[in-house]
């Protein structure tokens, strides 16, 4: 009822066909062209592979959601995966390594919020800024060299199960689950509905839209920080380019997944399913040997056509 | 105060005189730098040195130059790194298969040209916002021309044709005379032609320009294939001053672009800015990288110090612009 107060909350049944069907277009298209895709062993292996995706395309929702953007977030993962590296290979800890890396992205992520919201620096050049900072500091802290020898506790983070189920998976369902619940069963949720549809409300209600948005981003930098370790320990190593451009790909799930960029409302479920389809694109192109380079281009032109598709239905 | 600030938008006159006052503070900042290198630094007054951090303003310059036009109308292009490295790979396939020089221009050119219409068209007739649309093009770019050049380099171009960037001309580099006649054109352009007038207008008021009977759709359209095209012009000098093309040449143009842009004073938020103001910018960019350069920095800082500097240049223009009103 609090959500309906705020803003209209997001008719699911206008927008689950959209991401919905651009999901089960690529997966019909790839089960015919691409042999072995349908394999259980593949289709897990698309899962695990995106939930790198999902830390960073989640909290992408909410920024975009106030009407923001954090073209830094895989700089910004870059550093942490790094920091995460660093320290784990100097302490031996696996949770030193990750405390180094939540703290430099929720660093990275707290200043993000404080160039958008205190200097009112517009989203998109305040986080092309702080990009080029994090990778120079990547290159700096790392001396453009991979950093390898990390120990077996980081390692193991990507491969380990739990009940038989992919640890990553896991860990990217616990983050789901929470972001729900964060979005959409707290006050702070619904502040964050309002930081997009009407920041003036926040005011008026004695609230500091500033603070909300500062934390939004804070958010985000702490999730690439998370994301670090997961890209550490799947890389087995830290690397100065790792996760450059990452955050394309979480900008494509949040579009695809139908959050407006204009509007400020938000769809988790349909960033969950974005991600997927992004994991399911590149997956395909792979299996049926396309470059990499060709994987990139091709969720560029999915972003593309999905804005298009926004921009239709807001006109509509 | 207010008077100014109006006046600031609306005629002609004014705000020249207004944009001359700023950027004769930017010279003096330059001039500043100069003046600290020259002491930190003994090679930094060579004849040598001097040439060379013209030459290499003279590259910042022609990509933000272009994307001065698209700033100025509140608008973004983020492909201009990317464009640059397509076009100057496609320009140097061109010329490796065809063995003509003016072939391979032109095709470069054009490619540049095709890419930044392409962008106008997802502003204007798609609607998507310039910064989003700019940068899925940079990821098709970029896809496109590692796929197109497969981890291949070209190299070895005819010699006439490598004059362009690395020749000189009664002692100045050529790319210097290019970036003399490209500041000239700019500026007349953009201060004294309607178009150009028209461009300042979109960028002040999208709606009043409508509305007064400007075609803003097909100014935007010319604004970024113009980005477009100046990505091309650059990705020319590129190819014939490296002698060689490979598919990340870009990865490292797009910030230095934009950095030029802001703090030569070109407002993100539109209508406010000038041609020489960016070619300043840009020189005051390529000082400070030159300079880190001389004092055996690191090329590893050089996106740390040019993040910040975009971001200390926003901050700048915001504050000075709040303080006039």
């Amino acid at each position: 009822m609090r959500e309906a107060a705020v803003v209209s909350e997001p008719n699911p049944l206008q927008r689950i066909p959209g991401v919905a069907i651009v999901l089960v277009l690529l997966i019909a298209l790839f089960s015919a062209i691409a042999p072995g895709f349908l394999s259980v062993a593949n289709l897990s292996n698309v899962l695990v592979q995106s939930t790198i995706l999902t830390m960073l395309a989640l909290p992408m929702t909410l920024i975009i959601m106030t009407e923001g953007l954090d073209l830094s977030m895989g700089a910004v993962l870059t550093l942490t995966s790094l920091c995460v590296a660093i320290v784990s290979l100097a302490t031996k800890s696996m949770l030193l390594g990750l405390g180094a890396g939540l703290l430099v992205g929720a660093a990275f992520g707290t200043v993000n919020g404080w160039l958008v919201a205190i200097l009112g620096i517009p989203p998109f050049v305040a986080t092309l800024g702080t990009l080029g900072m994090a990778q120079g500091l990547s290159l700096i802290v790392s001396d453009g060299q991979s950093v390898v020898g990390i120990p077996h506790s980081v390692r193991d983070i990507y491969s380990a199960t739990l009940l038989g189920v992919p640890l990553p998976i896991v860990m990217a369902l616990v983050t789901y689950a929470v972001f729900h619940g964060l979005l959409y069963h707290t006050r702070f949720g619904t502040y964050i509905f309002a930081l997009g549809g009407n920041r003036e409300a926040l005011r008026y209600a004695g609230l500091s839209p500033n603070r909300l948005l500062i934390a939004v981003y804070a958010i985000g930098g702490a999730m690439a920080g998370i994301a670090g370790l997961l890209m550490t320990a799947r890389m087995n190593s830290g690397h100065p380019t790792a996760g450059l451009g990452l955050e394309f790909d979480a900008i494509a799930a949040v579009a695809v997944g139908g959050t407006s960029f204009e509007r400020g409302n938000g769809w988790l479920l349909g960033t969950l399913l974005g991600v997927i389809a992004v994991g399911v694109l590149r997956n395909g192109l792979n299996l049926i040997s396309m470059p990499s380079s060709v994987q990139v281009a091709s969720v560029g032109v999915l972003v593309i056509v999905a804005l298009f598709l926004d921009g239709l239905r807001s006109r509509a | 105060m207010t008077d100014i600030s109006k006046e600031a938008i609306v005629p002609p006159r004014s705000f020249l005189s207004q944009d001359a006052i700023q950027v004769f503070y930017r010279l003096l900042a330059a001039l500043l730098i100069c003046a600290v290198l020259a002491v930190l630094s003994d090679s930094f007054l060579s004849l040598g040195n001097i040439l060379n951090v013209l030459r290499q303003a003279s590259l910042t310059f022609f990509i933000a130059s272009g994307l001065t036009l698209v700033v100025l109308t509140a608008g973004l292009d983020l492909s201009v790194g990317a464009n640059v490295a397509l076009s100057a790979c496609i320009a140097g396939t061109v010329i490796h298969k065809t063995g003509s020089p003016a072939l391979g221009i032109l095709t470069g050119l054009a490619c540049g040209g095709i890419v930044g219409l392409l962008n106008g068209v997802m502003v204007t007739a798609l609607r998507i916002p310039s910064f989003i649309a700019t940068y899925g093009m940079l990821w098709v770019l970029n896809g496109l021309t590692y796929w197109y050049m497969a981890g291949e380099t070209l190299h070895g171009f005819p010699a006439g044709f490598r004059q362009i960037g690395s020749g000189y001309l009664f002692g100045l580099p050529i790319p210097v005379y290019l970036l003399l006649v490209f500041l000239g054109i700019g500026t007349l352009f953009a201060q004294r032609t309607i178009w150009g007038q028209e461009i300042y207008a979109i960028g002040a008021n999208p709606v009043a320009a409508r509305l007064s009977g400007i075609p803003v759709a097909r100014r935007l359209l010319l604004v970024y294939a113009v980005s477009g095209t100046m990505a091309g012009l650059a990705s020319i000098i590129f190819l014939s001053r490296l002698n060689s093309a490979e598919a990340d040449i870009g990865e490292s143009l797009t910030l230095p672009a934009i950095a030029a842009v802001l703090i030569g004073g070109t407002s993100l938020f539109g209508g406010v800015g000038t041609v020489f103001g960016t070619f300043i910018g840009a020189l005051i960019l390529t000082l400070v990288l030159n300079g880190m350069n001389l004092l055996s920095v690191s090329a590893n800082w050089q996106p740390l110090v040019t993040g910040i500097i975009v971001i200390l240049a926003v901050w700048l223009d915001m504050k000075t612009r709040r303080r006039a009103q």
